[in-house]
């Protein structure tokens, strides 16, 4: 038997998949720097409030849920297209769109308070550190949830082509990538930082 | 239009005014010439817009090695400054001019000249190599070349208008701090590299998958060549180290731009976090230039030794043992930080293991020398001449990752003699040896051979002329990014210095003299069997130059140096015919992203924020139009295969 190693070039879905799951590891790589200069900055409040001043786990709950269950929905919505169950996918994907904006909104109306209570990104390397990694992840989101519309208006301008479907598996790897990123947050910033 | 004024333009610095009008009027003499010989279609329809991996590897290489001169330049202005600056003397070039020279020079050699030399060569020969048809994701391989494009014309504008860094070529914090550096130099600094950092990550992305996933059929992982193992190496590692770099530089901004304390001496910032981050980047970055080199010179003393390579196992592991080490020595470049005798222990003594997988594979180079057939081709004179150097950076590095060695060498002349024993002795005469190597499959022709020597005896010996002072005169004292020294006894070794750039310079100039006649004499110097060198990997096996789709049929591998053993067999019969193959339609992507990527980095340098929104909308809309569009490739008939390939056998009968 022939080793899987020396089949020949992969077909354009396996070498599109690992490109964008390569893309995503280098992503990760990018949030970790931001988390190990959290890691380092947490106490350097400069006389400012620190984190179990600020946060709330409710809140931090609350979009936890939201973005668990969008990545829940998200996969849904990838397994129904490839089924070519379009009606079910839209009904995923659009649940996916509403808890992942849910999620965005929370995260905005938190930053605001912060804002307005005086502890904006320049009050402290603390908050500088911790801006920049929530934030980063949700540019993320914000991106993503951009790039779901324009999927849907692909999928329905063109229907679920082979390349409409290996968008949309790029876009739920990016997702759930959002997912893991988020779950390091949770613990590094609001479980371990509140108490 | 932001903090741009007229007072950006160097008008009272006849120096600087100078150059700038050289640069400016040197580039609009090229595009008038090209304009009036009506070549733009054509540079348009083959070069801008060509998603070939052939053509962007050699555009990555033309693009370092249009930037050697410039960072050369850089080069023997600071080493005519020290020859002159000693005593009551103050030389030619004031200190905040000096200060740009010498973050210039460093910025451009590393990120602009070693590294698109590098990814340029990966770039032309790891598809060929794989016996492949393209890289995994040739449109995005456009989008990379042009974002390393764009950032290197973003520091080069930095010379008309406004200023560069003066921070050096890491530009630590706190200095390079709002605080400290106002200016736009460090802004200059910090997109161009963000820029160019983004086209970097995504060539990695490329190669890696490539290589992982695209291969002949036959191409176990134990078959492919030792130069696909340092790109596959190389190209890991830039997706690992690359975007510590992006958010490093990321945080560094969003203190300059939004009053952030990451880095600042007040609001409770820590510069050496960013000391740690940038170097947790640059170490693997130092291997990211120099794996590839490695392979190069596996490749060419394979060949011209006429032997398979010594110890080729061997060799892959100690590629990935330098891989997964290098990311465990990031802080020897800062023993001085203070972290204390442990830690500075571990990371000594990682330092100093990186040595052994280095030293098996001098080791295999010299066993496969030996008893070898050696044809003194210019590629083996490179590689003789690094494996002489190299063997000598290698040891001033181990001593210096002796940490109390390194409290007393740390920034002085002594380090700077060592990474330019490393860099000049491995990247550059492996990324020499390559060009000369690979010239005729790029091109259909050979390079002038006796220029080739000529110009390696000159950087050989200007090498050592030029940085072997530098150890002495670091021993004694002399610290780096002087640019005024009191002690007269320095000036001697400066002085030799001097010349031996100078000879560094005929070197170059005879690699420019080289390939000008080597053109004008191209049709007595052509490559007709596309096997100059007596080749033993898959690049040799088809026309020079290649056709876009490379393989008429994908060859099928069942050893290593897979053309070396095809040659050995009976030559079987061509096939009755080629089933059509498709290859991936031109694509104007990269060049406008690249566009628009200019346009907002030097708007955001220059605070002009509509200029900014509306370039950064533009790459928008590129990039939306990519992600909307169903991508056609082109046929190429099954007749027009066959009849590339008749003639191609009958050029090879010629011959």
């Amino acid at each position: 038997m022939l080793a899987r190693s020396a089949a020949g070039p992969a077909p354009v879905r396996i070498v599109v998949g690992y490109g964008f799951w390569i893309f995503l590891l280098s992503d990760i790589i990018l949030f970790s720097a931001l988390f190990a200069t959290y890691a380092v900055l947490h106490g350097q409040t400069a006389g400012g409030p620190s984190g179990q001043e600020l946060f709330g786990l409710r809140h931090a709950g609350i979009e936890t849920l939201c973005l668990l269950f969008s990545s829940y929905t998200c996969g849904l919505a990838v397994l129904a297209v490839e089924r070519r169950r379009v009606s079910a996918f839209y009904l995923c994907f659009a649940l996916t769109f509403l808890l992942g904006a849910t999620f965005l909104s929370l995260e905005l109306s938190e930053f605001a308070g912060l804002v307005a209570r005086g502890a904006g990104p320049s009050r402290s390397a603390f908050l500088s550190a911790f801006f920049s990694l929530v934030g980063l992840h949700g540019a993320h989101v914000t991106v993503g949830l951009v790039w779901s519309i324009f999927l849907v208006a692909q999928t329905a301008y063109r229907g679920p082509l082979d390349y409409v479907r290996r968008r949309l598996l790029c876009f739920s790897l990016f997702w759930h990538a959002l997912d893991i990123i988020w779950v390091a947050l949770l613990t590094l910033v609001y479980l371990m930082g509140a108490r | 239009m932001g903090k741009l004024t007229w007072h950006a333009f160097p008008f009272n610095e006849p120096l600087a005014m100078a150059a700038s009008v050289m640069i400016v009027v040197g580039i609009l003499a090229i595009l008038a010439l090209i304009t009036s010989k009506g070549w733009w279609p054509y540079l348009w329809r083959e070069w801008l817009t060509s998603v070939d991996h052939k053509r962007i590897g050699v555009m990555y290489v033309l693009l370092a090695l249009v930037l050697l001169l410039r960072g050369f330049s850089d080069a023997i202005m600071m080493r005519t400054q020290l020859a002159m600056a000693a005593g009551g003397a103050q030389g030619y070039l004031p200190p905040e001019h000096y200060d740009q020279i010498f973050s210039a020079h460093g910025t451009i050699m590393i990120f602009f000249m070693a590294m698109p030399f590098m990814i340029g060569l990966m770039n032309f020969v790891v598809p060929l190599q794989l016996g492949v048809r393209d890289v995994a994701f040739p449109v995005l391989n456009s989008v990379s070349f042009w974002l390393t494009a764009a950032g290197a014309l973003l520091v080069n504008v930095s010379l008309v208008v406004g200023e560069f860094a003066r921070t050096g070529w890491l530009a630590y914090p706190p200095l390079s701090e709002l605080a400290f550096s106002p200016g736009v130099g460090v802004d200059y600094y910090l997109w161009a590299l963000q820029i160019s950092g983004i086209g970097t990550l995504l060539a990695g992305i490329n190669m890696v998958t490539t290589i992982l996933k695209l291969r002949a059929p036959g191409m176990t992982y134990m078959r492919m060549p030792v130069f696909c193992w340092t790109a596959l190496c190389a190209s890991m590692l830039i997706v690992a180290a690359f975007p510590v770099l992006t958010a490093t530089f990321g945080m560094l901004l969003l203190d300059r731009y939004a009053g952030m304390h990451f880095f600042t001496n007040d609001g409770g910032g820590n510069f050496m976090m960013y000391v740690n981050l940038i170097w947790i980047w640059g170490h693997p970055e130092v291997y990211i230039l120099v794996l590839p080199a490695f392979g190069v010179f596996s490749e060419v003393i394979a060949t011209f030794s006429g032997k398979q390579l010594f110890g080729y196992r061997s060799m892959v592991l100690a590629t990935l043992g330098i891989c997964v080490l290098s990311f465990m020595v990031w802080l020897h470049h800062f023993f001085t930080m203070g972290a204390g005798a442990d830690v500075n222990a571990v990371f000594g003594i990682a330092s100093m293991i990186i040595a052994i997988p280095t030293g098996v594979k001098l080791f295999n180079w010299l066993f496969t020398l030996y008893r070898g057939r050696v044809r003194f081709e210019v590629p083996v004179l490179w590689t003789i001449g690094f494996m002489v150097t190299f063997a000598i950076g290698g040891m001033t590095g181990v001593l210096q990752a002796v940490p109390p060695a390194d409290f007393v060498l740390h920034n002085s002349l002594f380090l700077v003699a060592h990474f330019h024993n490393v860099i000049i002795g491995a990247v550059l005469f492996g990324a020499m040896a390559g060009y000369y190597y690979w010239f005729p499959k790029a091109f259909g022709f050979t390079l002038h051979r006796g220029l080739g020597v000529v110009s390696f005896w000159c950087w050989l010996v200007g090498f050592y002329l030029a940085f072997f002072p530098l150890y002495a005169v670091g021993l004694l004292g002399m610290t780096r990014r002087m640019q005024h020294y009191a002690d007269l006894s320095w000036q001697p070794y400066m002085i030799v210095a001097e010349v031996g750039a100078l000879v560094i310079f005929c070197g170059i100039l005879a690699t420019i003299a080289q390939l000008v006649i080597s053109i004008r004499t191209r049709d007595y110097r052509r490559d007709l069997t596309g096997d100059p060198w007596n080749g033993r990997t898959l690049e040799w096996s088809i026309a020079s130059p290649p056709p876009a789709y490379n393989f008429a049929l994908l060859p099928t591998v069942d050893s290593l140096d897979a053309f070396w053993v095809m040659k050995q067999r009976a030559a079987a019969n061509p096939p009755e015919r080629y089933p059509a193959i498709e290859v991936p339609r031109n694509s104007a992507n990269g060049f406008l992203t690249a566009f628009f990527a200019v346009l907002s980095g030097f708007a955001l340098i220059w605070h002009i924020w509509w200029l900014a929104i509306l370039g950064l909308a533009g790459a928008a809309v590129i990039l939306a139009a990519f992600g909307w569009m169903e991508r056609t490739p082109v046929e190429v008939s099954a007749e027009q295969l066959a009849a590339d390939e008749r003639a191609r056998r009958l050029r090879v009968v010629a011959a």
